[in-house]
């Protein structure tokens, strides 16, 4: 640990891999306890995955593969809003086809592109420590839209996450809010994409949220939690991942899942007290 | 003249190819308690989903406090059948009855839950004696605290018609006993409408039944008989009487 503080100090590199992890943990813990409690997990897999049609197409036709991503994702956000409120019955079809379809075409581009195969498994994976300073302008902008977006409509978006159909009788337009949430959802994957890769992304994404919601009793602390978790995991896998020479992305994802795997039992457990307790003091 | 404050007209609504409510006509004056009964698929809910706009008739006329349901909608109180939301939620319940004014001309459809909004939940938590709930997690209630908290949701908008659909099918017979006492003191200052499958509980409590099976079969304030149970239920029904008191 001692060897990565030395070295954080002494290389710009590994600070900039910091930062881009911090900023990656407030879009994580802004959106993912949404994505957690209104259970769009899948969706926003798809949404991460299809990402990499833009980014294919973005890098073919020599466009910033950023803004490609984000195009990229805001699209398929907004087609697979559309396939959940039209075509329920067939909606983990479509998503899947839709998530499918997006990393197809972006094999195909990066394919015909020269010289861009040997990036795929960044895009896959992601490099935190090839963040570039253009990205990390790009993360700071993306967490502004994102954080003022949830602070101006905090009330619509827990009623819509809360109950749908009652917040449509209290007259907020929902399906607005529901594709709105879902591009919030788009601008989080593209966001986190810079650190842990698309792949990895939709962990990261809930993670997090899933471990903050063992234990709280307000959307807004699980927000503040997550945010916390996310920051503990991106700088810690970060760390643990430098001495080794190990991927820090999967050191990441790996440190969130171990954590929510230890917190589900532990919160397991303290629910199983509390019924013993009822049924011995009720 | 007292207009109605619901006014039904001729109304048909089908889901597909299935007629659900043929031509059903019903009128509901300011101040009733009326109840809605009728076999289960006999378009009870339906029937309540157009009166709150969240459906449109195929043919036929709804009048909600003279404007049209989508208008009208928020002036409505609505208590689900069961809670439309998952148990888990990370919300206390001020949160929830909070979120009942989201769309209150005062409080608007953005930004956060504001002092008014805890406040108004708060009374409305009062109003339906479930003010020591108000920083529980909305997992960790019972079947009758969960409806009540459903209560002041509903209540919490100041609404001048409440609309419940069954809301003691989940709850044991205590508990239900104490929400239509509560309703019948609400009855003092709202128009109630209430859809129950429970005919015989109902009864002692309602000014007026509305039997509904695809069409409106009866429409009065005398005790039910049992032959028109028989047309309603199709005559597979054990009649037990009683009377009001």
């Amino acid at each position: 640990m001692t060897e990565f503080l030395d070295a954080l100090v002494a290389h710009a590199f590994l600070q900039k891999a910091l930062i881009a992890g911090l900023l990656a943990s407030i879009g994580c813990g802004l959106i993912g306890p949404f994505v957690v409690v209104k259970r769009i997990a899948f969706m926003a897999g798809g949404i991460a995955h299809a990402v990499l049609g833009g980014m294919g197409a973005a890098l073919y036709f020599g466009f910033d593969p950023l803004a490609g991503a984000l195009v990229a994702a805001l699209v398929s956000a907004i087609l697979m809003g559309m396939v959940h409120l039209v075509w329920q019955a067939q909606e983990d079809t479509l998503i899947s086809a839709l998530w499918a379809v997006g990393m197809a075409i972006g094999i195909l581009f990066i394919a015909k592109t020269p010289g861009y195969q040997a990036d795929l498994m960044s895009l896959l994976f992601g490099n935190i420590l090839l963040v570039p300073d253009r990205a990390l302008v790009w993360m700071i902008a993306l967490d502004l839209v994102l954080a003022l977006t949830i602070a101006a409509c905090y009330r619509p978006f827990l009623a819509l996450a809360f109950d749908a159909e009652f917040a449509r009788l209290r007259g907020l337009p929902v399906t607005v809010f529901y594709l709105l949430l879902l591009c919030l959802v788009a601008l989080t994957v593209v966001l986190l994409i810079q650190v842990v890769g698309l792949i990895l992304v939709i962990a990261l994404l809930t993670l997090p949220a899933a471990t903050a919601g063992h234990y709280v009793r307000s959307l807004g602390t699980m927000i503040l939690i997550a945010t916390l978790l996310g920051a503990f995991f991106t700088t810690l896998g970060l760390a643990l991942s430098f001495g080794p020479d190990l991927p820090a992305g999967p050191t990441m994802i790996l440190l969130a899942a171990a954590a929510y795997i230890l917190s589900a039992s532990l919160s397991h457990g303290l629910k199983q007290r509390r019924a013993r307790l009822q049924i011995r003091d009720g | 003249m007292i207009e109605p404050v619901i006014q039904i007209e001729s109304v048909s609504f089908s889901y597909g190819e299935t007629l659900v409510l043929d031509r059903v006509d019903l009128s509901v004056m300011p101040g009733e308690f009326l109840g809605l009964v009728g076999p289960n698929a006999g378009g009870k809910s339906t029937l309540l989903k157009l009166i709150l706009g969240l459906l449109k008739p195929q043919s036929g006329h709804i009048q909600v406090l003279g404007q049209t349901p989508q208008q009208a909608a928020p002036l409505l109180g609505y208590v689900p059948q069961f809670p439309t939301f998952p148990r888990d939620f990370p919300i206390r319940v001020e949160e929830v009855v909070a979120l009942g004014r989201l769309g209150k001309a005062a409080s608007g459809l953005f930004g956060w839950i504001g002092r008014v909004d805890r406040a108004m939940a708060r009374r409305a938590l009062a109003e339906v004696e479930a003010e020591d709930l108000a920083e529980r997690p909305i997992g960790r209630l019972s079947g009758g605290q969960v409806q009540r908290v459903l209560l002041a949701r509903a209540l919490v908008s100041d609404p001048k018609i409440l609309i419940l659909d069954e809301p003691t099918a989940n709850i044991d017979q205590r508990a239900e006993g104490e929400i239509f006492d509560l309703l019948a003191r609400l009855n003092q200052r709202l128009t109630i409408l209430l859809v129950s499958h429970d005919i015989a509980f109902i009864s002692r409590y309602v000014g007026r039944v509305a039997c509904l099976n695809r069409t409106l079969l009866c429409h009065e304030t005398q005790p039910l008989e049992s032959e028109l149970i028989q047309r309603l239920y199709g005559g597979r029904v054990r009649w037990i009487g009683h009377t009001h008191d």
